[in-house]
């Protein structure tokens, strides 16, 4: 699996006993007239764009004005429409009076994934308890109707939180149908392999574009006269099964690499296909793929993103609309850059965390 | 030779689906769509995502336009009160699987009425309740007069909307060149316009003065040119199929041009109830029973006038000399003032 | 087989789940044998298997025909025109990029096939770009100099972690808001850079050309046969010739010669500021420019990230050997680490490829008339939405198709020279 090829060749490291400054500078940075050269010109070039973006993006930036004309006098960035449009960035066109609510949503979206990050609560049944809470609870704060809250319809949210929520509807939904197809690909059922295998290559040759349009322009029409399902809804379904396809090929890589003494000595145990399954080998196979599952959910995050194409306010087109303002609309950059270091800090973050693990799995095993 | 399979193979299939399925098509689609409202308590109305003047969204996120007013008085029609009204924002691509699918009631959106929207997309059209056609917003800089100098101009226009057939025919009839530059996203196209990408942004007429006035950062850079070059008569869609639907749609657009022929604003609407004429009782449902024939309330043409006011109280309210997008009236005013709107009588 | 007892069915189904999972393929061949004939039973593995699939044909029978009656029933109650005759209608619009020729008279059809070629065109250009950018920065990651490795890291690390689509947007806003054609930027005196794109100038066509192309072919034929001899005749007699340098030299001088025996003509189109833009010279637009940038800085962190781990993956002792054999450091690179890299490449960059392809379809976004772009207006214009979307459908899955054909080929190739 190409998760595999990542990691070093084996002895490839040799253990080092003395690693003083002087031995880093040599060994690592002026190993050689041509490393010396190199490192010259990467210093120089690093070190002038580095200036250029702490004058640009900190000191000569303005942070905070309600009128563009701070900004036009300011050479550095003009953070201020950030801050200025923040509402719209956050929460799109979610009522005004109403913004504790997304925001408390994502506060609660956050919990539950700080949870679920955490090794120690690893448990199938209580992730899944977990998950079905937070997501009837988001969509209670969000979509109100209960509890005095009134209705706000899903047009209406938009900004980071619906991205949140259409992320965690990706996971949530998709990784129960990957794992699913994933064994239906392994299946000894030749109609279940065949339906697996067809609609993941399927769905993994196409671009996520079309599997959009599909969800917002053609389902509808597949579905009986006067009855609807809600747009967003079926815009989540749609990506979750775009995931979905993705990951049950990581996860066919992790069933692979379950060695097969497991599945001889689980039967020898006397137990059923799905006992087996749940109890013996998906923990396995799970825990061998998981840094190539983390990239895929990483990616799932970012394909979010796509909705704008369809007119949803996701954080992105949000952004893009609060650039209308044409008396903002100089300080484009400014804004995507924002956007930018939003999903860098979290698809950021995830990966170190994955990467975190697979070496504490590691230290585990040897 | 792959394309004459499919071909092929999609007319069998369809044409034995048809056969398959006539037996119990009699479905009674009748009457279907204000039952569902009713349902719902609620009219879905697909409208432009934003285009000022005609739909958009407040600051404070309220939709406000003339074709808003348009779904608002359909609403106070049905249910006597015109906030009973949803909007759901449609791109021009997600416009028609919109409303033939249901997810919308009825399309105001900007639609232009044609032959091919009329037939093979499933649609019924109300009369036009606004025409205008295509226009074109340049630079003043660039010192463009009329269409002829646009010769080898890069062209801004939103993608499948009439506007880029239009484009296409009536240069190709000046032996003009262009580059069409097509962008779905309408916030893009408008932005793109604005950063100098195109030469001209080419969109129905009316809909100029708002890019003008609300993307550019000086409205006075640009000006529209002179003359409208195609027919674009916009009208309200909805679904093929069921007539009363139909009917109730097509009826609260003629009634709010009867109303303003005959003299009923949103003003004196309640003054007009005791109105000594029996053909204005009638349409305000004190008489009569208008209303009923089209599965309405009585009051349904005073509701949607009490709610949102006369054709010319909404096209004032939008376009209207003290509005910060005036469009003089042009051919949008009554046949008696020798415009096109022509309510037919309601007898 | 038959003799086996009912008891001990059950078990053997349970081996045969897991003797799948380690070695696919081969059970499921056992599977095929015609089920022994027996009396019905739960517990006999053939019996339980007819069920379960029989249950799950069902179940697609039923899905499929209800998903197919619903939408023949809304289509025909609504009168919507359907079947795929569409195709072969005038089109009546225009569309800025035609790499064939097309005009508003052509079919729907024909924008089709103008829109798949805008796509293949944007593909491959960002997939050579991708590729140059990543295998840089993928040798760079895996440089011993430390500071070379950190700044490749950080490109790779910002860059794979935002959306492609914010790539692509916020690439498209930076070209538009580049100066407007009459304050174009001067590129060293050649070409200028503005609003409207890249404009440089081109090689006014010439009698020539035609015969450096002729002697291009006929001198690449002779230096592959002079490759193979000398070759063949380093092998034999032990002294090693390069033979690669004597070889390019034969295409180059089969190419120029023609080219000089004409008096070596030299014209080029110089771009002038003319009208709304430039006349002369060639025009890279700006949402091609966009599009072919935003996919390239994306994807090719990714190629990096590939790369970085092939190098990586080549055990140290064949770098050390070469060296104590006396390589050097670029021939060490381009001779032993490269060529045993690829192996480990090859695979998942095929499928950065497969996604770039994909991903050009975000030209619908920023108006690069690609083929969800022109599929977008022809929908539009005709209503046809599931006729349109199957056929993009269709040709995205035939173009995933012909990318991992022709990578698996190529991978092929590269294993077997391997032996």
């Amino acid at each position: 699996m190409a998760d595999a090829q990542i990691l070093p060749a084996p002895g490839r490291r040799q253990p080092r006993v003395s690693r003083t400054a002087a031995w880093w500078l040599k060994d690592r940075i002026f190993s050689s007239p041509f490393h010396v050269a190199l490192s010259i010109v990467v210093l120089v070039g690093a070190a002038f764009i580095g200036q250029f973006l702490l004058r640009w993006g900190l000191l000569d930036a303005v942070f905070v004005a309600s009128d563009p004309a701070a900004c036009q006098a300011a050479k550095g960035a003009c953070w201020a429409v950030v801050y200025e449009k923040h509402r719209t960035i956050l929460f799109g066109l979610y009522p005004h009076s109403e913004h504790w609510r997304p925001t408390l949503a994502v506060c609660l979206y956050l919990v539950s994934l700080t949870i679920t990050l955490m090794p120690r609560f690893w448990n199938l049944r209580g992730l899944a308890l977990l998950w079905a809470c937070t997501v009837t609870a988001i969509g209670v704060l969000m979509y109100g109707g209960l509890f005095g809250l009134p209705e706000v319809a899903t047009s209406e949210w938009g900004g980071l939180a619906l991205t949140m929520i259409m992320f965690t509807g990706t996971v949530v939904m998709g990784f129960p149908v990957a794992v699913l197809l994933a064994l239906g690909r392994r299946s000894t059922l030749t109609l279940v392999r065949s339906v697996c295998v067809t609609i993941i290559e399927t769905l993994r040759g196409v671009p996520l574009i079309t599997i959009l349009f599909v969800a917002v322009n053609v389902l509808p029409l597949f579905l009986p006269a006067g009855s609807s399902v809600d747009k967003l809804l079926r815009v989540t379904i749609g990506i979750a099964i775009f995931f979905a396809c993705y990951q049950a090929e990581t996860i066919r890589g992790g069933l692979q690499a379950v060695p097969r003494g497991q599945y001889e000595a689980a039967q020898a145990l006397g137990l059923g296909y799905w006992q087996m399954t749940r109890v013996i080998i998906l923990p396995q196979a799970l825990k061998i793929a998981f840094p190539a599952i983390v990239n895929h959910i990483i990616a799932a995050l970012k394909n979010t993103s796509f909705v704008m194409i369809i007119g949803l306010f996701d954080i992105l087109n949000a952004t893009t609309s609060v650039m209308q303002d044409p008396v903002w609309r100089k300080y484009y950059v400014e804004a995507y850059v924002f956007v930018g270091l939003v999903y860098f800090v979290f698809g950021f973050a995830l990966s170190l965390y994955a990467r975190a693990m697979e070496a504490q799995m590691k230290k585990g095993h040897h | 030779m792959f394309g004459m399979g499919l071909l092929k193979h999609g007319k069998v299939l369809l044409v034995s689906a048809a056969i398959a399925l006539s037996a119990g098509s009699a479905i009674a689609e009748q009457g279907a769509t204000l039952k569902t409202v009713k349902e719902r308590g609620m009219l879905l109305c697909g409208a432009h995502p934003g285009r000022y003047g005609f739909a958009a969204p407040d600051a404070k996120g309220r939709w406000v336009g003339f074709e808003v007013d348009l779904c608002r008085a359909i609403a106070a029609a049905i249910f006597g009160d015109g906030e009973k009204v949803k909007f759901v924002a449609l791109s021009s691509q997600q416009r028609f699987p919109a409303i033939q699918s249901g997810e919308v009631d009825v399309l105001p959106r900007n639609t232009t009425a044609t032959l091919t929207r009329d037939t093979a997309l499933g649609l019924n059209f109300s009369p036009p309740v606004f025409y205008t056609g295509l226009g074109f917003l340049v630079r003043k800089d660039a010192g463009v007069k009329s269409i002829e100098e646009l010769n080898g101009a890069v062209i801004c226009m939103a993608p499948g909307s009439t506007t880029e057939q239009s484009v296409a025919r009536i240069f190709a009839q000046r032996n003009l060149k262009y580059t069409p530059i097509v962008i779905e996203n309408n916030k893009e196209l408008a932005s793109a316009y604005v950063a100098g990408r195109c030469d001209a942004l080419a969109k129905d007429r009316d809909a100029l003065p708002g890019v003008r006035v609300y993307d550019a950062p000086n409205p006075d850079d640009h000006v529209i040119l002179d003359g409208t070059y195609s027919k674009e008569p916009l009208a309200l869609a909805v679904r093929h199929g069921d007539d009363q639907w139909y009917d109730i749609v097509k009826w609260v657009m003629y009634g709010l041009m009867e109303a303003e022929e005959n003299g009923i604003s949103q003003a004196n609407a309640d003054a007009m109830l005791k109105s000594g004429d029996p053909y204005v009782r009638d349409m305000l449902g004190v008489t009569g029973d208008f209303g009923a024939k089209l599965g309405l309330d009585n009051k349904w043409l005073y509701s949607a006038v009490k709610s949102v006011g006369s054709y010319k109280d909404i096209y004032e309210r939008h376009f209207g000399a003290g509005t910060a997008l005036p469009l003089p009236r042009g051919v949008n005013k009554p046949w008696t003032d020798g415009g096109l709107l022509y309510g037919l009588p309601i007898k | 087989m038959t003799m086996m007892s009912e008891a001990r069915a059950g078990t053997a189904d349970l081996r045969a789940h897991a003797t799948t999972a380690t070695a696919p393929g081969a059970p499921a061949s056992q599977r095929r044998r015609p089920p022994p004939r027996r009396s019905w039973n739960w517990n006999d593995p053939g019996v339980r298997t007819f069920t379960y699939q029989l249950a799950l044909a069902a179940v697609l029978a039923f899905v499929g025909w209800y998903l197919y009656d619903n939408v023949a029933t809304n289509l025909r109650r609504q009168n919507i025109a359907t079947g795929f005759s569409f195709l072969g209608e005038a089109a009546k619009f225009n569309i800025s990029e035609t790499p064939v020729s097309f005009t508003a008279a052509d079919s729907y059809g024909r924008a089709l096939l103008i829109g798949l070629l805008n796509t293949i065109h944007v593909s491959l250009v960002g997939i050579v770009c991708a590729t140059l950018v990543g295998v840089v920065m993928g040798i760079a990651r895996a440089s011993r100099n430390l500071l070379v490795s950190k700044l490749a890291g950080c490109y790779v690390e910002f860059a794979r972690n935002v959306p492609v689509i914010l790539h692509v947007v916020l690439w498209s806003s930076i070209i538009r808001n580049l100066p407007a054609p009459r304050q174009a930027l001067d590129v060293l005196g050649i070409g200028f850079i503005s609003n409207r794109g890249l404009t440089l100038p081109v090689l006014v066509p010439d009698p020539a050309h035609g015969a450096m192309g002729l002697g291009f072919l006929v001198g690449a034929v002779a230096a592959v046969i002079l490759y193979k001899l000398i070759k063949r005749h380093g092998e034999r007699t032990g002294r090693y010739v390069a033979p690669l340098p004597p070889a390019l030299a034969l295409v180059v001088a089969a190419t120029f010669l023609p080219w000089l025996l004409s008096g070596a003509p030299v014209a080029f189109d110089m771009p002038k500021l003319r009208g709304f833009g430039f006349s002369g010279g060639m025009t890279v637009p700006p949402e091609f420019f966009a599009l072919v940038v935003g996919l390239t800085v994306y994807t090719g962190a990714f190629i990096a990230e590939i790369v970085r781990a092939g190098i990586e993956s080549v055990p140290k002792g064949q770098s050390e050997a070469a060296r104590a054999l006396g390589l050097k450091p670029s021939s060490i690179m381009s001779r032993i680490v490269l060529p045993q890299a690829l192996r480990v490449i090859i695979p998942p960059m095929s499928s950065q490829f497969l996604s770039l392809t994909k991903n050009s379809s975000l030209g619908v976004i920023i108006g690069y008339p690609e083929l969800v772009n022109i599929g977008n207006t022809i929908m539009n214009q005709t209503g046809q939405v599931v006729e349109m979307v199957t056929i993009m459908m269709i040709i995205y899955l035939g173009l995933s198709l012909t990318t991992s054909i022709s990578m698996n080929l190529y991978n092929n190739a590269v294993a077997l020279k391997e032996r």
